[in-house]
């Protein structure tokens, strides 16, 4: 074993995978959201949700590519910084990430294709259809990656005997206990964090004077969609808590600073640690039995349970605690927006709150972030839980840090040129000339 | 048939179908390079990108598929691979990634940067180099097995003339198959210019091709006399290979019939690389891993090939479609319309 190998390996995957997210994320959420825009544009007959959903397809174009290259790095790289993991994982859990390429393959053809065809219909409806290969390979294939991440955190469907796999059973490794919860919430939050970005664009605009009705219906429409997407995505949260207190018990009970087992257990909110001592922290009663069991006495498994060294690290907890505030305050935000609307008050229209709603597709992208760290993070020392420790599955080779330093430039390019390149598109052609533009030509 | 073989055959059959999208890819970059360089680019520019940009993402998916696909069915190969080639592909992958993000910056954002336009023409030549590379790994000799952990010895592999040979064949391959397929592309689209210069460089790339190829025959002799002697054996498949080649450069000199030099050129690299596949049969890497030793469990086995089956019902149709809109549509090909996003 190759300790600095093993450290590098650690790091270069978490900025990897730190960063692909964002672009895959993207990647699931904003094809079902043009898919929304363009239909609602077709029922409606009005020109400015079709010209939406052609404007996000634009920019999706760069977005995709990003989350192309860097999806392509992460699946070489999953063989060339975890080599022993992957000859192990090759023969359980291929299956998935086979079926993931197809995915992808399914995805690429008809995005090529909706992309191209702009205006060679007569019918619109015809053009819709092509989108729905996109938004369905493009979902069905972050399902398959995280059946990939789920199995993972609860490896089934084969047995270990002398370091010998045997009785492999590929679909019940795939159909493992993990598999619904996390499939679930990737997906939704997924849904959420694009609704809450489109929603930061709108909301943008207005703030910074334009009155166009473009962004209006822009703004109402993604938070209608981003409300009900955040509901699922606290309800299905809360499912992933019960998950993990009934699998992975030390993942919850690091997430809560949970040490002793014990009934009636209290949710610790943030805090620090001083010598084993929970200091400053927000503290509310039963919250965490209700979370673990539905049931405000329930018994929750402690961290006593465990060995110190199959501990996860117990910095876990804030990135549970901010995933979790995000998502309840984004519940808020979009809550209180749809009553103003209903209501007719008119602070929605002032600039602070305006300011808020900007907030929302960061703070989003921020939850991603923190949910996967929390969940990764969480897993260790472990790369296949219970069977294979992460230090073992790492490679030897002694280039590792070379890599991550090659890599990081070329994540800060990619980051950098997407940003200009998205920036200018819209700048160059803002929407009161594009929609100049195509009344003049007759088509609104 | 035996699984590994069926698994073997399914995944060479989509690196040649990489090795061939992907060649047309780099190679008219490096095309569009070169005109934008000369102040020609009036010429090329158009057709190129009217063919590339419908099909830049799926290019992509068809080496995603055999990477995905070779851990899956051979998952020892990830442990070989995976640890001997972390530098070389690392390369690869970052080329291959600025070149596929600018490409969409450049085509999508900002149009006809010079700039760009070099680096993304130089990037397309490299990374079929860096990824060649590979296969010159896999004819053994460059990896030594250190206390059970394989080692590669990048002296021996840049010192050795086969590395270079194998290079120079990749991306000779690369300018002489993009220019036969921009050929045919720009004369169905009726544009004579193009078509004449795209001519002109699959001729200019004949000759160079058919040496490279001899000579890395040649090369192998020396190498390992073992892997001679199975090209040998299969000699047949590689003078039909030569035999169509041929066909494909009088045609092109006689400027006749572009569709059937296409066919031909297909066919004549699929000879080639199935002759250069079933010569390396049964070995992944010589001499340490086998197909037959590698392979995955049969109940893997068999669920990756259901699922293969599966897919490939539903790509093909799709693929057909892909093809019949951006390829075989005169009406686009000419240009007709603009249709983008
Ligand atoms: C917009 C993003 C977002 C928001 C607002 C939330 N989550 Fe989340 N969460 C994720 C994004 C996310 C994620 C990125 O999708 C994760 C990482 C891995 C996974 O399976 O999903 C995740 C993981 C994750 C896990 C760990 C699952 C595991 O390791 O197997 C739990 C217990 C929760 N979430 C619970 C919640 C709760 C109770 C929320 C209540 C508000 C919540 N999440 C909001
Ligand atoms: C076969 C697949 C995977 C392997 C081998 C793998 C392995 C690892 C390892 C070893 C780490 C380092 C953990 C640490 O140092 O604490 C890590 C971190 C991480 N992984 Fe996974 N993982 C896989 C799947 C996924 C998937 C599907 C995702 C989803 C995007 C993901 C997201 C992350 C993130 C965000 C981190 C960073 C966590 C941190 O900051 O430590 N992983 N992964
Ligand atoms: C270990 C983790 C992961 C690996 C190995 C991985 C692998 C890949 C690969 C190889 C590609 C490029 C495919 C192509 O050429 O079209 C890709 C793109 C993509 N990935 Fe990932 N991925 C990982 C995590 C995730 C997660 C967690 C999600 C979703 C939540 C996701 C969603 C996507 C999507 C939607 C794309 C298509 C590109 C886009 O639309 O932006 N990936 N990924």
């Amino acid at each position: 074993m190759n300790e600095s190998a093993v450290f590098w390996s650690r790091i270069l995957t978490e900025v990897t995978l730190s960063f692909h997210i964002i672009y895959a994320t993207l990647g699931v959420g904003v094809p079902i959201l043009i898919m929304i825009a363009h239909w609602v544009g077709i029922k409606n007959n009005d020109e400015h949700y079709i010209l939406m959903a052609r404007r996000w397809a634009r920019g999706f174009v760069i977005t995709v590519a990003v989350g192309v290259v860097t999806g392509t790095v992460m699946g070489l790289q999953l063989s060339l910084l975890w080599p022993n993991f992957m000859q192990v994982a090759g023969q359980l859990i291929a299956l998935p990430l086979f079926l993931e390429t197809f995915a992808f393959f399914f995805e690429a053809i008809f995005l090529g294709i909706y992309l191209y065809t702009w205006d060679r219909f007569e019918n619109q409806k015809k053009h819709l259809l092509l989108l729905i290969p996109v938004a369905i390979g493009a979902s069905m294939s972050a399902m398959f990656i995280t059946i990939l991440n789920a199995f993972m955190n609860a490896p089934q469907g084969f047995d270990m005997v002398d370091g010998q796999l045997i009785n492999i059973q590929p679909l019940v490794a795939m159909f493992n206990p993990a598999m619904p919860t996390k499939v679930a919430h990737v997906l939704v939050t997924a849904y959420m964090t694009c609704a809450f970005i489109l929603a930061s664009i709108a909301a943008y605009k207005l703030m910074r004077g334009s009155n166009h009705i473009y962004h209006k219906k822009a703004l109402y429409l993604l938070m209608k969609l981003g409300f009900i997407f955040t509901v699922a995505t606290v309800i299905i949260g809360d499912f992933s808590g019960k998950y993990l207190a009934e699998y992975q018990p030390e993942k919850l009970a690091a997430a809560e600073w949970h040490f002793e087992t014990s009934e009636n257990a209290p949710l610790v909110l943030f805090g620090v640690l001083d010598d084993g001592e929970i200091k400053y922290a927000i503290e509310i009663p039963y919250i965490l039995s209700v979370l673990a069991h539905s049931n405000p006495t329930a018994e929750v498994i402690g961290l006593d349970q465990f060995p110190v060294e199959e501990h996860p690290p117990y910095y876990i907890h804030y990135f549970f605690d901010v995933m979790v505030m995000i998502g309840m305050f984004m519940l808020f935000v979009s809550a209180i927006y749809l009553l103003a609307i209903w209501r007719k008050w008119s602070f929605i229209r002032s600039k602070w709150f305006r300011f808020i709603v900007i907030l929302g597709g960061p703070l989003s992208v921020i939850a991603i972030e923190t949910g996967w760290w929390l969940a990764e993070v969480g897993r260790q020392p472990w790369v296949l839980r219970g069977y294979m420790t992460t230090a073992e599955g790492a490679t030897t080779s002694n280039h590792v840090e070379l890599m991550l330093i090659l890599f990081s430039i070329l994540y800060f390019i990619l980051a950098v040129g997407s940003i200009v390149t998205l920036h200018r598109m819209f700048k160059n052609n803002p929407i009161v000339k594009e929609i100049a533009k195509r009344s003049s030509k007759g088509d609104v | 048939m035996t699984l590994q073989l069926i698994g073997i055959c399914v995944l060479w059959a989509f690196l040649f179908g990489y090795v061939i999208i992907a060649s047309i890819d780099f190679g008219a970059g490096f095309y569009n390079a070169y005109s934008v360089l000369t102040n020609r680019s009036d010429i090329l520019s158009s057709v190129i990108k009217r063919y590339l940009s419908p099909v830049w993402e799926v290019t992509n998916v068809f080496l995603v598929f055999f990477f995905v696909g070779i851990v899956g069915f051979f998952p020892q190969t990830a442990y070989y691979y995976g640890t001997i080639l972390l530098v070389p592909v690392s390369i690869s992958l970052i080329l291959l990634s600025v070149r596929g993000a600018y490409y969409a910056f450049e085509s999508y954002g900002v149009a006809g940067h010079k700039g760009y336009a070099t680096a993304y023409g130089i990037a397309g030549l490299l990374i079929p180099a860096s990824l060649s590379v590979v296969l010159t790994i896999s004819e053994g000799g460059y990896v030594k097995m250190v206390g059970g952990v394989p080692q590669l010895s990048y002296r021996e592999l840049f010192t050795s003339p086969l590395t270079w040979s194998i290079v120079v064949l990749s991306i000779v391959a690369v300018l002489y198959i993009s220019a036969v397929f921009l050929t045919w592309y720009a004369h169905k689209a009726g544009d004579k210019n193009a078509a004449n210069l795209m001519r002109k460089y699959a001729l200019i790339w004949s000759a160079p091709l058919a040496i490279a190829a001899i000579g890395i025959i040649i090369e192998f002799k020396g190498h390992n006399p073992f892997r001679f002697e199975r090209i040998i054996d299969v000699w047949w498949l590689f003078a039909i290979s030569g035999v169509l080649f041929l066909i494909t450069t009088y045609l092109l000199w006689m400027k006749r019939s572009y569709g059937m030099a296409i066919i031909l050129l297909f066919t004549q690299f699929a000879f080639a690389f199935f002759a250069y596949g079933i010569s390396h049969y049964p070995y992944l890497l010589y001499p340490y891993l086998t197909i037959h030793d590698s392979v995955t469990n049969h109940e893997m086995g068999i669920a990756l090939i259901i699922v293969f089956i599966l897919g490939a019902a539903l790509l093909v149709p799709s693929l057909y479609l892909l093809f019949k809109l951006f390829v075989f549509d005169k009406d686009y090909v000419e240009g007709a319309h603009d249709e983008h996003v």
